[in-house]
């Protein structure tokens, strides 16, 4: 079969699935998220915590337990990294260095995964174990608990109670993350995952030469890596590598689970507000941005004219031939439309305007799906912009699924818009007039877009690095950390601030005088403001890497 | 059995249909007028209200002073351009003003010279009369007026009854009555009495006259920003934060990319240092949304302006926002959906009996009934049975007995012959009383003419020495005004439900609740039921207008979210609305939802058509920027335009020159049709965002084919 063919069933297979799961995952979510009982052991987790677990919290008090829940983690991991040598299952590992604690800590509590160090060289089995993998649930569950609590502010009416951060913390983690992550370790061991604690072993090459091949918890490590939109790999190589990702098929399944709840939780958002239309209109807004991004990144790395794709044929540079153009391209656009940043092949060697698109991806703020959580609120509040601007055009008020969106709500919103471009711009431009661009491989727009790539990631909490700089230095240690740090929390506390505000309006009925948000007309809006909003942001930027090396 | 029936007069107060609503026409020499007042509010004190615009004239300044340092002709026609977009800007909101203080000016001349008789000791047993000027009344002061006097200050009558031109403020020159007691004893300072004598009890506080709040809102001096226009202010802040930060953080960029292609020539637009200032000024002003952002103020002020062009006085721009937003009209069914009055629409008569015996009777026993449903049956029986009013006076020996509340009948006794027309139980004891046996004969038809909404008047007659019988059955019923049905299904398409108030039973309600088309009545309603009708669609999220003018509707008045006071009405009513007709017309409060749609319209179709310009501008400014030191982004320069220079300057050009293009739009606001908000939607996302992203193009092509002409461009 043509490698064409092939990566069409992919897509749509994939899509199928998507679109199945939507639904039951959906739903399952909605009933998890709203359930009034508690399990057995959750009530033991929050005997231990000291919660009441049925007592709710307002906005503020929700935002103070996300934020003091992450700083002890932040914390905590860091204290780990840093004695790591004292730790059990270390493999002889030393201890991580202040700056690359900071970074590694912050990393992987954002849910961007970003990492500086190579797995297999700097992480022993404990710290993978107990300090990344842990994070790799949580963080994930703290992105769709926020989420979750936006959607409430829709939903509920003349409150100021938006549920629990500990108990919706624990249920995403217990029902959610953890059952399908094992089955998927499950899954990825039966495909060949690595699944043990090895310390590795060390075998002769070809060539001679005597190589150290670690083993470890890797398939349960993959499975919430790519779940929970993290991505931080077990291996530096990431799901290249033969041990994560051993073949095609696992190949999908990988993009399956890091698509999977993103896509889902529209589905939440549709049941919660009691309209599953409005959630089919914003999964159709994901949908849309999605496909196209991925159409237009095969196509950009199938169709490019250089001298050496066009020699052997196909721009395979950085590609692993397991898996071809297509599913690379697909990886890569859905690891960057995600918040996951895990990757199957390397994007600074990606052709210049195929590797300028998993940097769109992330610009559009990640919201097509986007990560955990992340992904729906993003998209929210694009939706509430969008609504703000096309509410006016019908002469009321706007107002989205019944609020209405006045100076208060549009002041959480656009701050928020603000956020991720301002750290990714002023990031971006701080290396370069600070001259630590200069640890960049490349000089010229190329060496630019690894620049901009790095800060665009951190700020979106992606972690998928376009590869080829120097990050491990102490400034772009610390200036990366910051950017993640600023790039999660700023957003989430204005997330929840919106939520609030959205919770205490009386909703206002529908009538035919009300915007239809679930309407193709409003959907493609949008998809406009939203490729229209980051276009004139970005483009300048754009144009000096990406567009300046490729048009 | 002849049923018959009248049309409805199409006379006062029918609704015709609706015009699009729009505003005057913008004359070109009030531009020039007004630009004194722009250049005035070049300022930055008084420029701070308008960030976006604030962000301009810094820009202007500092291109100024680079152009004093390094002249070129680039940077001087770049920087006289950024100057006039500001003065654009504030051209656009003088000439919105400029409207408003024409009308003020009219009115201030209605305010002066007042002078005021006092009457000091009132009630008690000496009263004395005194002069003062008028602008030192008190509250409950009180004056005397008669005719040939202006009223000083705003009131209301307490003895008295007097015909006053009100003319300065409503612009209607036929006199209205005032009287003291009841709805019409509210008399405005700055009106002038024609005939009779009031004794007026002084209301306001000095300097707070209606004329005095009037001229404020008109010159829009109060001018608050409204909750909508607030919000949008932030998002356009917002958006320019984000402009200001993609064109600042851009300059190491530009310096690194200049560093790499150290080969690549300097230009006007690129060199050593990075994008040169002027550039950089010139793509930040092109990126903020300073087309929006120099019209909404402008759009706030006309359409408030467009309101009063309607005699109608909105209290704050809060009200005229809410009106847009409304989701339930409660409108009195009296004048508002009907004509004043009951009328008469047929004859039935009873069983041998002609259709015309009944007519002929009926008018002769109306002649004596003032009450206008008396005088509408002398007005059927000449439509439609050519029956011509008699006079009074020609039947001397006619003994008339006029229509009392306590009989609830009138007629005429003549030649042995007596007849008797009025309410069916008071007709039918009658006859009763008189050895007849009416109940047979008209009591079906009764019932029937009830039982529809309507109201049956019996005719009845006694002949000496004869037992008295009943004739025929006059059947009133409430017109419809022409016109309204379209309006409620026009309402209805907007969203908006209308619900009916009377003080008729439920089944009149009903009929006339369906004949009409309004989705809901309430009947029987007493002043609590409006009040608590208003509170429970507002519990329910909705938000509610309403009309009127009695002192027992001040509370629902002060309840609504739009409640609109009759300019007849009292006064406590006009203070506790938040908007007064000057024209009191009830049918108004439609067009009034129609304005703050519509102005809420303008502001959503400016913004898009805003951002969605930007789009062309990039493409005119990137590579004009960075084509020096990267050639291959020349292939961004879709336009073709002449140079790097010429790519700007046009595009600053284009950018200036759309705020003049537009000033009339904004003034007049965009064309609204009541229709669904999905038609709404598509109708301006097309011409407002689609326009939005062409039109620039094409301008900005255009203006480079004039500027390359330029030598140095």
């Amino acid at each position: 079969m043509s490698s064409t063919g092939a990566g069409m069933i992919f897509l749509l297979t994939l899509l199928l699935a998507l679109a199945v799961s939507y639904r039951f995952l959906g739903d399952y979510m909605y009933r998890v998220v709203s359930d009034a009982k508690h399990w057995r052991i959750e009530r033991g987790v929050y005997r231990l915590v000291g919660v009441n677990a049925d007592g709710e919290q307002s906005w503020g008090v929700y935002a103070r337990s996300v934020l003091a829940f992450s700083a002890v983690s932040i914390l905590f991991l860091y204290a780990f990294l840093r004695m790591q040598s004292l730790l059990p299952l270390s493999l002889g590992f030393d201890n991580v260095m202040t700056h690359g604690a900071w970074n590694t800590a912050v990393s992987f509590v954002t849910n961007t995964n970003w990492q500086w160090y190579s797995g297999e060289s700097t992480m022993g089995h404990l710290v993978q174990m107990a300090g990344l993998a842990v994070q790799n649930f949580v963080s994930a569950s703290v992105g769709i608990a926020v989420a979750v609590v936006l959607v409430r502010g829709f939903a509920r009416r003349k409150t100021d109670q938006l549920g629990n951060f500990w108990v919706d913390l624990t249920r995403i983690t217990l029902r959610v993350l953890l059952p399908i992550s094992i089955l998927a370790t499950i899954v990825l061991i039966i495909g060949g995952a690595v699944q043990n604690l090895s310390g590795g072993t060390d075998v002769t090459t070809l060539a001679g030469a005597t190589q150290h091949i670690t083993g470890g918890p890797v398939a349960s490590q993959e499975a919430i890596k790519d779940l929970g939109t993290n991505g931080g790999g077990f291996y530096n190589a990431n799901s290249a590598h033969p041990f994560e990702n051993p073949t095609s098929w696992t190949n999908w399944l990988e993009i399956f689970l890091l698509l999977v709840i993103p896509f889902s939780l529209p589905r939440v958002f549709g049941r919660m507000v009691g309209q599953n239309r409005q959630g089919y209109a914003i999964v159709a807004v994901m949908g849309i941005l999605a496909v196209a991004s991925i159409a237009l990144t095969i196509g950009f790395e199938s169709a490019h004219g250089g001298t050496v794709p066009q020699a052997v044929g196909a721009a395979m540079e950085g590609k692993d031939v397991r898996f071809g153009v297509p599913n690379s391209a697909t990886f890569a656009a859905a690891t960057t439309l995600t918040s996951t940043g895990s990757v199957n092949s390397f994007h600074d060697s990606y052709t210049s305007l195929g590797g300028m698109m998993p940097m769109i991806n992330m610009m559009l703020g990640e919201v097509a799906p986007g990560g955990v959580g992340a992904g729906l609120y993003g998209m929210l509040i694009l939706a509430v912009i969008t609504v703000f601007v096309a509410g006016l055009m019908v002469g009321r008020t706007p107002e989205y699924v019944g609020k209405k969106i006045g100076a208060r709500e549009i002041k959480f919103a656009s701050l928020y818009f603000l956020v991720t471009p301002a750290l990714a711009l002023i990031g971006t431009a701080a290396a370069m007039a600070t001259k630590n661009h200069e640890t960049a491989l490349n000089a010229g727009p190329h060496g630019f877009s690894e620049v901009l790539y790095a800060f665009t990631s951190a700020s979106n909490n992606n972690g998928s690095a376009f590869a080829g700089i120097t990050v491990n230095t102490a400034w772009w240690n610390t200036a990366l950390g910051l950017a993640m740090l600023l790039g999660r929390f700023l957003p989430i506390v204005l997330v929840l601030g919106l939520a609030g505000s959205l919770a205490r309006q009386q909703p206002v009925p529908e009538s035919a005088g009300t915007l239809p948000t679930h309407k193709p007309l409003f959907v493609g809006m949008v998809v406009g403001v939203t490729v229209v909003l980051v276009a004139l942001t970005f483009l300048p930027a754009l144009a000096l890497g990406p567009l300046a090396e490729g048009l | 059995m002849t049923v018959t029936s009248v049309a409805p007069e199409a006379t006062p107060g029918t609704a015709p249909r609706a015009k699009p609503v729009g505003g005057g026409l913008l004359d070109p020499k009030q531009l020039w007028r007004s630009t004194p007042g722009a250049l005035r509010k070049l300022d930055p004190r008084s420029l701070w209200r308008n960030p976006v615009m604030l962000i301009v004239e810094v820009g202007a300044v500092f291109t100024t002073v680079l152009a004093i340092t390094d002249p070129t002709v680039f940077a001087w026609l770049i920087t006289i351009w950024l100057w006039l977009t500001v003065v654009f800007a504030n051209l656009a909101e003088a000439v919105a003003e400029g409207r408003g203080k024409a009308q003020a000016a009219s009115l201030r001349r209605a305010k002066q010279d007042a002078v005021a008789r006092r009457l000091v000791g009132w009630g008690s047993e000496t009263v004395r009369e005194e002069s003062v000027d008028a602008v030192a009344l008190k509250q409950g002061d009180i004056v005397v007026c008669e005719a040939g006097d202006v009223i000083p200050g705003d009131g209301d009558v307490i003895e008295g009854i007097a015909s006053v031109d009100e003319s300065a403020i409503t612009g209607e020159s036929a006199p209205v009555i005032r009287e003291s007691g009841g709805d019409r004893s509210a008399v405005t300072g700055g009106t002038k009495v024609l005939s009779d004598r009031i004794v007026v009890r002084i209301t306001q506080k000095p300097g707070e006259s209606f004329i005095d709040r009037m001229i404020a809102l008109v010159e829009g001096a109060s001018r608050q920003k409204t909750p909508n226009e607030i919000a949008l202010n932030i998002l356009l802040a917002a958006l320019t934060i984000i402009f200001l930060l993609s064109v600042v953080t851009l300059q190491p960029m530009a310096i690194f990319a200049k560093g790499y292609q150290g080969a690549a020539p300097d230009t006007e637009a690129i060199n050593a240092d990075g994008v040169t200032g002027i550039v950089l000024v010139s793509l930040l002003v092109c990126l903020i949304p300073t087309t929006i952002g120099a019209l909404l103020s402008a759009i706030g002020i006309a359409g408030m302006d467009r309101l009063v062009q309607r005699n109608v006085l909105a209290m704050s721009g809060r009200a005229v926002e809410a009106a847009g937003d409304v989701n339930t009209l409660l409108l009195d069914k009296t004048g508002t959906i009907t004509l004043g009055n009951r009328q008469a629409a047929e004859f039935l008569p009873v069983e041998g009996v002609t259709a015309a015996e009944v007519a002929d009777a009926a008018q002769l026993s109306s002649l004596a009934d003032e009450t206008p449903e008396g005088r509408s049956v002398v007005v059927l029986a000449k439509n439609e049975y050519k029956l011509r009013a008699r006079d009074e006076g020609l039947m001397p020996h006619a003994h008339w007995v006029p229509f009392t509340a306590e009989t609830r009948m009138s007629g005429v006794d003549v030649d042995g012959r007596r007849i008797r027309k009025g309410a069916a139980a008071a007709v039918m004891k009658w006859v009763r009383d008189n050895g007849g046996h009416p109940s047979g004969d008209v009591g079906p038809v009764v019932d029937g003419i009830s039982a529809s909404g309507g109201t049956p008047l019996v005719v009845a007659e006694h002949l000496d020495g004869q037992p008295a019988r009943a004739l025929g059955v006059i059947h009133l019923k409430d017109v419809v005004k022409a016109g309204m049905r379209e309006r409620f299904d026009e309402m209805r398409r907007m969203g908006i439900r209308t619900v009916m108030i009377t003080g008729d039973n439920p089944l009149t309600a009903k009929a006339i609740a369906d004949e009409a088309g309004v989705d809901d009545f309430l009947a029987e309603a007493k002043p609590e039921d409006k009040m608590a009708l208003i509170k429970k669609e507002q519990q329910g999220g909705r938000l509610v207008a309403m009309t009127g003018d009695g002192t027992n509707d001040a509370p629902a008045l002060a309840q609504a979210d739009v409640g609109v006071a009759m300019n007849t009405g009292t006064s406590a009513a006009k203070e506790a609305g938040n908007m007064v007709d000057l024209d009191s017309d009830p049918t108004k409060l439609i067009e009034i939802v129609e304005i703050g749609k519509q102005l809420l319209i303008t502001r959503g179709a400016l913004t898009t058509f805003s951002i969605a310009n930007d789009i062309a501008k990039y493409f005119a400014i990137i590579p004009a920027m960075f084509t020096a030191v990267y050639p291959s982004l020349d292939a961004m320069n879709i336009m073709r335009l002449h140079s790097p220079t010429s790519a700007i300057l046009s595009a600053i050009i284009f950018n200036a020159l759309i705020i003049i293009a537009l000033i009339p739009l904004a003034l007049r606001g965009v064309t609204y049709r009541p229709s669904s908000a999905s038609k709404l939607l598509s109708r301006n996302l097309l011409i407002y965002g689609l326009g939005g992203i062409v039109v620039p193009f094409i301008g900005i092509k255009l203006i480079d084919l004039l500027v390359q002409l330029i030598p140095g461009i």
